[in-house]
């Protein structure tokens, strides 16, 4: 018979290595996936992790959108991470990265067509403040009148897809789109336009910002009270309210940072790399997000590894959709697994399997 | 506008079909809560119900059949749920996210092959003459069976969790999973059970929306039901009765919303598409609000990991 034992203390070695453990189990797992679509496992696998890395023909192409789609990835995750670690739980970070990109994009807009330099950090500011109240709302539902802040700030994620749907359409369509949804393309507007910093890196600000807010989280985490506090709460929510840990503030906090990093992220996007306001811009980045916090262990540098192999799944994902005619759905399938093993094998991590009968079973 | 081209006879029979899968995912969801375990992955068990009801509805060409395997989809989902929850002790809250995100890939996935085909029709109940009363008969007696049968679920859970042994051990197990087991329950195994039951009440739920509701196949087409079965349990305080309160009152706004639409109400579509998620935040506050002066109804070991030898 195989019991559990739990450890004195998680182990070092099971924390570093379950992460990567899981990805090998999600590569056998997702070439058994794709051998029952009819595809052939191997191919498919070094399409998705190897080719848009080295393969001579890709390469060129996919190593610089390896840091555009990781960007938003760690940024979001970033934030979120810090909520986890507290037990606070938001999930609706897809939502606030819509409504960060909304507001980003309308503040740019207003100021269409004057130059100036001063444009784009208000963009900026104005995107992570949206995020930041979509986020206060579950927020201080949670504080005022406890409600649940994970189904509040996930049904809030389809209130800001119909909102982006009726900016789309409506108050921020292009004048001069011909009736098309979609605003005006932000990249064709200098002061606006969030552009490659590094020719041929897909280095931009967004990448910038995702940098140093996992210095910021990690240095926050490590070496300052509050990141004490926020991983006391997780731990002991009852010695952190003997430590004189106030609730109220945390899970604000927690909410804030996390709302402000996707809006932010949102801003860069919609700036960026997708250039419009339009009716499906967003495409799921605040729920991967959440599969890259976990992935990273909830660790800023964990965060930082785990968002670019994420971002190489979705790249890869791609390709394999051209090359191999594999279907769009199942790298989110694939990504989806991943999480599961994650959690499966993290038992290893806190706990030891034992074998034989032991005193009390 | 018109506002008179609205039945009211209409309205208030297609809300008990708009509120059908969520009473289905929502009395699902309760069990498994009652039992001490918070699955947030109602809405991936209910897509990959909507999937597997709808594939297996085409190609057999019955509806019944495609809900028992609607109802064994979701069972099945719920049992990765279980094995990573209950045996490798795995977070609650993760674990279900990841049932969601897995489940809308798997169910987007498969769904390709089954876009812009129509489901074989679900037959209706022949009430015979008590369909013929003038409005009730419309309202009541005029429906296709799985709105009698999530009727009766409701009924049957309710009855089982008030006045068997079985519903007293499972309300035990989420109470004090410690004390359940000191008392020899086996509080895995019933576990595992309710959260079979959940997952197959889920899948129904989602068949009901993919094979009646819309009827047809589209990525994603749940569209947040499970999340607001989800809400709808926290607002019925975890009790039966409360739930089919709960999943008319939000059939009744979804259905509501969408003949103002049809109607050309000068408010923004986008706004009316928005209030049923709106309403129920709202609904989830005033509760939670309330609930908190009575020390609260959820099951005490709500989300908490049970291992026995600690």
């Amino acid at each position: 018979m195989i019991r559990l034992e739990k450890r004195p203390e998680p182990s070092r070695f099971w924390t570093a290595a379950t992460p990567i453990l899981a990805v090998v189990l999600t590569m056998i797992a997702g070439g058994i996936m794709f051998a029952l679509l009819g595809k052939d496992p191997v191919a498919a696998i070094r399409t998705i992790f190897w080719d848009p890395l080295f393969d001579p023909q890709f390469a060129a192409y996919s190593r610089p959108q390896l840091l555009v789609k990781a960007g938003p990835l760690i940024l979001i995750a970033t934030g979120l991470a810090l909520g986890f670690r507290a037990g606070v739980w938001n999930i609706g970070a897809e939502g606030q990265y819509i409504i960060g990109a909304i507001c980003g994009a309308a503040v740019g807009l207003a100021f269409y067509p004057m130059e100036s330099w001063i444009i784009f950090p208000l963009m900026v500011l104005a995107g992570a403040l949206g995020g930041w109240a979509w986020a206060m709302i579950p927020g201080v539902l949670r504080t005022r009148f406890n409600t649940n802040e994970i189904l509040v700030s996930l049904l809030l994620v389809y209130v800001a897809e119909q909102l982006l749907a009726s900016m789309a359409l409506g108050a921020l369509r292009n004048p001069e789109g011909g009736g098309f949804p979609g605003s005006r393309n932000l990249q064709q507007y200098p002061s606006a336009a969030n552009l490659e910093l590094i020719p041929g890196t897909g280095m931009h600000w967004g990448v910038v910002a995702a940098f140093i807010a996992v210095i910021f989280a990690y240095v926050l985490l490590n070496r300052h009270m509050t990141g004490f506090h926020i991983r006391l709460a997780g731990q002991s929510p009852r010695a952190a309210r003997f430590a004189g840990v106030n609730p109220t503030r945390l899970i604000l906090l927690c909410l804030g940072i996390s709302g402000a990093l996707a809006g932010a992220a949102g801003l860069f996007e919609v700036s960026g790399p997708a250039g419009q306001i339009s009716i499906d811009f967003n495409v799921g980045y605040g729920f991967t997000a959440i599969i890259v916090a976990f992935l990273g262990r909830l660790h800023p540098v964990g965060i930082l590894l785990a968002g670019l192999l994420m971002a190489l799944t979705y790249i890869g994902g791609e390709l394999a959709q051209f090359m191999l005619g594999l279907p769009s759905a199942s790298i989110q399938a694939f990504q989806g697994m991943l999480l599961f093993f994650l959690l499966a094998v993290d038992v290893l991590t806190n706990y030891r399997f034992r074998i034989g009968k032991g005193a009390i079973t | 506008m018109n506002l008179g081209a609205i039945d009211p006879v209409l309205l208030i029979a297609s809300l008990m079909v708009a509120a059908t899968p969520i009473i289905l995912a929502a009395i699902g969801e309760l069990v498994v809560e009652k039992s001490g375990v918070l699955n947030l992955g109602v809405e991936g068990m209910m897509i990959t119900g909507a999937i597997c009801g709808f594939a297996v509805a085409v190609e057999s060409g019955s509806p019944v059949l495609g809900f028992a395997l609607a109802a064994l989809g979701g069972a099945a989902m719920a049992l990765i749920f279980g094995l990573l929850t209950q045996y490798l002790l795995s977070n609650q809250v993760a674990t279900g996210l990841a049932l969601t995100l897995f489940g809308l890939g798997v169910s987007a996935m498969v769904g390709q092959a089954y876009r812009g085909i129509k489901p074989p029709a679900t037959t209706r109940i022949d009430m015979g003459p008590l369909s013929d009363i003038p409005v009730l008969g419309r309202i009541l007696f005029n429906h296709d069976w799985m709105v009698y049968f999530a009727l009766a679920l409701v009924a049957c859970v309710w009855a089982f969790l008030k006045f068997t042994r079985g519903g007293l051990i499972l309300r035990a197990v989420g109470e004090s999973h410690d004390a359940a087991h000191a008392l020899g329950y086996r509080v895995v195994p019933i576990r595992l059970l309710a959260i079979a039951f959940g997952g197959a009440c889920a899948g129904l739920g989602g068949a009901y929306i993919s094979l009646i509701r819309v009827p047809q196949w589209t990525d994603g087409m749940t569209a947040g039901a499970g999340w607001i079965a989800l809400a709808i349990v926290v607002f019925a305080s975890w009790r039966a009765g409360r739930v089919l309160l709960g999943a008319y009152l939000f059939g009744g706004i979804t259905v509501l919303q969408l003949n103002l639409q049809a109607a050309g109400l000068p408010v923004p579509v986008e706004v009316l598409s928005m209030s049923p998620y709106l309403i129920t935040i709202a609904v989830l506050v005033v509760m939670s609000a309330r609930q908190r002066g009575a020390a609260g109804s959820a099951p005490a070991m709500l989300g908490r990991i049970f291992h026995a030898s600690s």
